[in-house]
C-alpha cells in the first residue's frame, strides 16, 4: 500500500460538486476538475448501469457552441466527418486531426434548433483536451467572420443517464420524451420550463440519454432524474465505473487509445472520416496511412487467469518480441475476468495468441473481437 | 482465533503486523488494515510471495489489486517467509468482513527485530488515517 500524494494544485468544480461530496463521493483531480471517481464501489455502480441506469456527472467534458453562418463550414474543416450535412437534430462522432493526420480530440458534434427557431452547433470535447482545442479553433474563426464561438463549458453542466431503463424511467420527466430521438439524434426541450439538451448518446455501451442544463440547473436535473429512477434501481456513478463500462465496449478513450501519435485509421476508426467528399485538416494523411495501411492497429485481447493487465503492459509476440502495447485494461466487472484493448503492430494484429509482460511476469492473452460487450438489442 | 487490532503493529503504508515468540523464534502475521481494504475496494487480485523467500523491511512482497488499482504491499519487518495465505487471493470478498483473522497474507521468520520499532501502535496509526482522511 502506498501513501497519497499531497499536491497543492487548484483544481476547478463543476457545479455538482456540492452534491457528490454530500453524498460521501471519494473525489479525485481528473483533467483540472475534483471528480467523484466512486461513491461506495466500482462494481455496484458498474452494475447499477449494466442493469438499470447510472447518472454521471461529465461537466468537466468541454462544450463550445458556434452560432451563425459559416458554423457547419468551419467545422467541415476541423473535423474528419462531414457536418455540412447533418440534419438539425443530428449528432455525429469525428475526430480533429493535425495535418499529419494525429488526433488532437476525439468529438461529438450536435445540430440544434432553439425554441426560437435559432440554428447552431454544439461541440463536446474531452476535458483534458479543452484548451488546446480552443486554441486550435482560434486562427481558423478568422476565415469565418460571421461565426461566432463561445466556450459554454462553465455555464452549464452536462449529466449522462446511461443504462437499460433510463428511457422508460425518465420520459416523464421533459416535455419532449427522449425514447422519440433515434440513437445519436438530439435536441433541445424543457424540464420544469428550463431549457434542456437532450441527447441520446453515451459512452458505456448501454441505451440512454446526456443532458446539457445550465449550471444552476445541474443539482435539481440530478436529483430530479435518481428520484424518478429511485424505486428501478437508479444510482450515481464516478468515473471508476464510467472506465469499466467504456472499456467493455471497447470506446477508445483520449490519452490512451488516442493521442496526436495515432491516426483514426490506426485507432480503428475509420467509420469516423469521410475522405472522399471534402478537404479537411489531416484529410491527405490519413488517406495515405489508409491506402498504405496502419502501421499498428487497436484489437482486444483477454488476458489467462485472473490477474488484469493494466494500461502501459507491453504485448509479445507468441515468439516472445515486443509487439505493442496494452492502452486500457483492466478487470471486467460484467464477464467476470480481465479484459485489455492493445496497440501492435499490424503485421501482428490478427495472431490468436499473445503474451503480456504484467509487471515483470509473462502471462498468455488471447484476441478477441470488440467490444467485450454488447448489449441486448431491445 | 480472534486478533485484537489494537495490539497490533502498523506501518505508514496500512500493513499491520502481529508478532508471536514461538519456541524463541519471532513470526511476524502480516496483513493490510481495514481503513486500507475501505479505500481500496472492490478486490480483483492478489499476488503472494513464494515460501521460503527472503524479504527485507520495508521491501515488496506482493500487490493486491482493486478495479481501478494496483497496490503493491510492502513487508514492514525483515525475514523469511515461512507460510502464505494461500486460500486468500480466491476469497478476496471476505477480506472486507475480517481483515484481521482471515484476512492473514504472510507470515515471516523475522530476522531483524530492530524494524519493529519504526512502526506505530494503532493509536498512532488512526491518527495517520484520520488525517488522511
Amino acid at each position: 500500500m502506498s501513501q497519497a500524494d499531497p499536491s497543492s494544485q487548484t483544481y476547478s468544480q463543476t457545479p455538482l460538486d456540492g452534491w457528490h461530496r454530500s453524498a460521501g463521493a471519494k473525489m479525485v483531480p481528473f483533467a483540472g476538475y475534483e471528480m467523484p471517481i466512486q461513491y461506495e464501489s466500482i462494481v455496484s455502480e458498474h452494475q447499477a448501469c449494466r442493469n438499470a441506469a447510472a447518472l454521471f456527472d461529465v461537466s468537466h467534458m468541454g462544450r463550445l457552441r458556434f452560432d451563425g453562418d459559416g458554423s457547419e463550414a468551419l467545422l467541415d474543416r476541423l473535423l474528419t466527418r462531414r457536418v455540412t450535412d447533418l440534419p438539425i437534430g443530428g449528432v455525429r462522432y469525428g475526430m480533429i486531426c493535425n495535418q499529419d493526420g494525429g488526433i488532437l480530440d476525439d468529438v461529438l458534434v450536435s445540430h440544434l434548433k432553439t425554441p426560437s427557431e435559432s440554428r447552431y452547433h454544439l461541440l463536446v470535447v474531452n476535458a483534458s483536451n479543452r484548451a488546446k482545442i480552443v486554441e486550435w479553433i482560434k486562427p481558423h474563426l478568422d476565415d469565418f467572420p460571421k461565426v461566432t464561438f463561445s466556450d459554454r463549458t462553465e455555464l452549464t453542466a452536462m449529466i449522462a443517464v446511461q443504462g437499460p431503463l433510463a428511457m422508460e424511467t425518465c420520459k416523464r420527466l421533459f416535455t419532449f420524451d427522449p425514447s422519440r430521438l433515434k440513437y445519436y439524434q438530439a435536441r433541445i426541450t424543457d424540464q420544469f420550463s428550463k431549457p434542456v439538451i437532450v441527447s441520446r448518446t453515451g459512452y458505456t455501451g448501454e441505451d440512454g440519454f446526456e443532458l446539457v442544463v445550465r449550471a444552476e440547473e445541474a443539482t435539481r436535473v440530478w436529483e430530479n432524474v435518481l428520484l424518478a429512477g429511485r424505486d428501478a434501481g437508479f444510482a450515481p456513478a464516478g468515473l471508476g465505473a464510467r472506465d469499466t463500462l467504456r472499456m467493455e465496449a471497447a470506446m477508445p478513450l483520449y490519452g490512451h487509445e488516442l493521442d496526436e501519435t495515432v491516426d483514426p485509421v490506426s485507432a480503428g476508426l475509420n467509420f469516423a472520416c469521410n475522405l472522399e467528399d471534402r478537404d479537411f485538416i489531416g484529410r491527405d494523411a490519413i488517406a495515405a496511412v489508409k491506402s498504405a495501411g496502419p502501421r499498428r492497429v487497436r484489437i482486444g485481447l483477454l488476458p489467462g487467469g485472473r490477474r488484469p493487465a493494466r494500461e502501459g503492459c507491453d504485448v509479445l509476440s507468441a515468439d516472445g518480441q515486443v509487439i505493442g502495447k496494452i492502452t486500457s485494461g483492466g478487470p471486467s466487472p460484467t464477464l467476470g475476468h480481465p479484459i485489455a484493448m492493445a496497440m501492435v503492430d499490424a503485421e501482428h494484429a490478427t495472431a490468436p495468441e499473445f503474451e503480456i509482460d504484467i509487471r515483470g511476469k509473462r502471462s498468455p492473452a488471447t484476441r478477441t473481437k470488440l467490444p467485450f460487450y454488447r448489449r441486448a438489442k431491445s | 482465533m480472534s486478533r485484537d487490532k489494537s495490539k497490533l503493529l502498523y506501518a505508514e503504508t496500512h500493513e499491520w503486523v502481529d508478532v508471536a515468540d514461538e519456541g524463541g523464534q519471532k513470526i511476524a502475521t502480516i496483513g493490510i488494515s481495514g481503513f486500507a481494504i475501505e479505500q481500496l475496494n472492490d478486490l480483483v487480485y492478489m499476488e503472494l510471495p513464494e515460501v521460503g523467500k527472503t524479504i527485507d523491511a520495508g521491501e515488496e512482497f506482493g500487490e493486491v489489486e482493486s478495479v481501478k488499482a494496483v497496490s503493491p504491499l510492502y513487508s514492514p519487518v525483515g525475514g523469511e517467509v515461512i507460510e502464505v495465505h494461500a486460500e486468500l487471493p480466491d476469497n478476496l470478498d471476505q477480506l472486507n468482513d475480517d481483515p484481521y483473522d482471515f484476512g492473514w497474507i504472510v507470515k515471516l521468520k523475522i530476522d531483524d527485530e530492530s524494524a519493529l520499532e519504526k512502526l506505530m501502535d494503532f493509536a498512532a496509526y488512526e491518527k495517520q488515517c484520520a488525517e488522511s482522511g
